[in-house]
């Protein structure tokens, strides 16, 4: 793999963002707005619900990871859909680069979008409704990079089905974390879900990083075994999602389904 | 009927290929999309200097062809060598000695001329890159282009965007499909010239398809006509309609298409 041609990936959506502006807004918009409506739930909760119980941790802190893991998956398929809406595939894969490159590309693209996002989002609920991810510590390493890396993977995923079924199964790939939320038990324990559900659960990495929040948040520690089989499953699936892609890349190299992204025929 | 000029080699990427050597070899080349044979046991080689004209109908094969040897479409059979190296087995190391420009292609409409060429120049691996796009821009006229967006561009700029990325990577083997088909008379002529002297000078072998005959005889030292997937004839464009009994290029282009045409269409109800 070399670098010049990720730089090349990567410099192409700095160049989108600088020429279009407005791109950058939903970097933060949505996420901002998420974080004031769930801040002001939890304000509200905290003074029906029972002494001594606060939400913004809990709830507040759960919105705030789950939209940075949809950032993260966004960040790559956004970064992907360029290429797609601007019908790029041939100048693109008709050069040295490799697909590995390009995924890389893409992955570099969502982090340096995705921790804008973040800090946006930990300036808001920080400053307006008093939410301290400090008080996690350390765990919030872990919790994030299980996230990060889950985003990826769900990203590079999403990237596949509309590299395979082309670019009207866009919207296949947005409702993917609203599908994968009520397994993953981000604002309620995983015990709540019935038994079919909590084998979904236990397969999917955010459900042992909301279980852990939920942990930390209640005064207990939560298993570093948890967190590490948390992370080794993350990291499966970033690569399940890679050999996803690549599979399908040579799929539609081989039937041609590429050369027809943006051929205007096949002579 | 066509004579296959292709020859094996070693592989030998490195340094500048001397004159005449072959920078494309394709060998019993074929793709078939279920019963539909697009392509059929197609050889042909492109040597450096040389401009070769790869002429024919609509859906004869061209576009296939060129996207096998660009990489994104696999062969059902046969081998693809550019400057001896495998498009295959060796994809990204093969496709750093070509480029190609096509009507078809054009570059992201929401970049501007210059962030273009330097995303791709870098993509391409291209040393001095600074000074290699500045050389293009004013090679290609594009210098007061350089901040546009290629999309807001004229057919016949976003045409020039495309040939200068085209030459982005000094390529061994450059493709060009209907490269000219936006361009004024004018600029056209400059262009053709340009690819030309690029042929000789810049030691590259040049696959040029185009429905252009006039300009298929001003610039192809050899055509290659293409009908149903099969290479039909082979010989220099200047010659060939003598040859066959043709008062012009054009004249012979209209027969060959046709003729193999004939036998299926007699045979539809």
């Amino acid at each position: 793999m070399k670098l010049r041609p990720v730089c090349g990936v990567v410099l192409r959506q700095y160049y989108l963002l600088r020429g279009s502006p407005i791109r950058v807004v939903p970097m933060f918009a949505w996420v901002g707005v998420d974080i004031v409506l769930w801040g002001f739930i939890t304000r509200y909760l905290n003074t029906v619900g029972p002494a001594g119980v606060n939400f913004v941790p809990r709830l507040l802190g759960a919105v705030l990871l789950w939209d940075f893991l949809t950032r993260i998956m966004q960040g790559v398929t956004v970064a992907f859909l360029e290429d797609v809406w601007s019908r790029n595939f041939l100048n693109l894969f008709a050069t040295p680069l490799l697909v590995s490159e390009y995924v890389v590309g893409l992955v570099v693209t969502s982090v340096v979008t995705s921790l804008f996002g973040l800090a946006v989002m930990l300036v808001l609920a920080t400053a307006f409704f008093g939410l301290s991810f400090l008080a996690l510590g350390a765990l919030v390493v872990p919790f994030v990079l299980v996230l990060f890396l889950f985003g990826i993977a769900l990203g590079i995923l999403g990237s596949a089905m509309v590299l395979r079924w082309g670019p009207a199964s866009e919207w296949l790939i947005w409702p993917l974390p609203a599908l994968i939320a009520p397994f993953a038990g981000v604002f309620y324990p995983v015990a709540t879900l019935p038994h079919w559900m909590q084998a979904v659960a236990a397969i999917l990495p955010p459900s042992r990083v909301f279980e852990a929040l939920r942990t930390v948040v209640g005064g207990g520690t939560p298993a570093v075994s948890e967190l590490a089989w948390a992370a080794a499953l993350a990291f499966v699936y970033v690569l399940l999602g890679t050999l996803t892609f690549t599979s399908v890349f040579r799929y539609v190299v081989r039937s041609g389904l590429l050369a027809r992204y943006s051929a205007e025929s096949v002579g | 009927m066509p004579t296959n000029t292709a020859t094996a080699t070693t592989e030998s990427p490195a340094g500048p290929p001397p004159l005449g050597a072959p920078v494309l070899e394709i060998v019993g080349l074929s793709k078939h999309y279920g019963t539909l044979a697009a392509v059929r046991d197609v050889s042909f080689s492109v040597r450096v200097g040389e401009v070769v004209g790869l002429l024919g109908p609509n859906g004869a094969g061209k576009t296939t062809t060129i996207n096998m040897v660009l990489g994104v479409l696999d062969p059902g059979a046969g081998t693809i060598r550019i400057r001896g190296l495998d498009v295959s087995r060796r994809r990204s190391a093969a496709l750093a000695h070509a480029n190609f420009a096509a009507v078809y292609a054009s570059l992201p409409g929401n970049l501007t001329v210059a962030q273009n060429l330097r995303v791709f120049g870098l993509i391409y691996g291209v040393s001095a890159l600074r000074q290699r796009v500045r050389s293009l821009l004013e090679q290609f006229d594009l210098t007061e282009l350089r901040d546009t967006k290629c999309g807001v561009l004229s057919s016949g700029e976003q045409t020039r965007v495309g040939l200068a990325k085209a030459l982005l990577n000094r390529p061994a083997l450059l493709l060009l499909d209907e490269p000219t088909a936006s361009l004024d008379p004018s600029t056209a002529q400059i262009v053709r010239e340009q690819i030309r002297a690029l042929a000789v000078h810049h030691k590259c072998g040049i696959l040029w398809t185009s429905h252009n005959m006039y300009e298929v005889e001003a610039v192809c030292d050899r055509v290659l006509f293409l009908s149903r997937g099969q290479i039909l004839l082979e010989g220099d464009p200047r010659v060939l309609p003598q040859q066959h009994g043709a008062r012009t290029l054009e004249e012979l282009f209209i027969r060959i298409a046709r003729e193999p045409l004939a036998p299926d269409a007699e045979a539809r109800p």
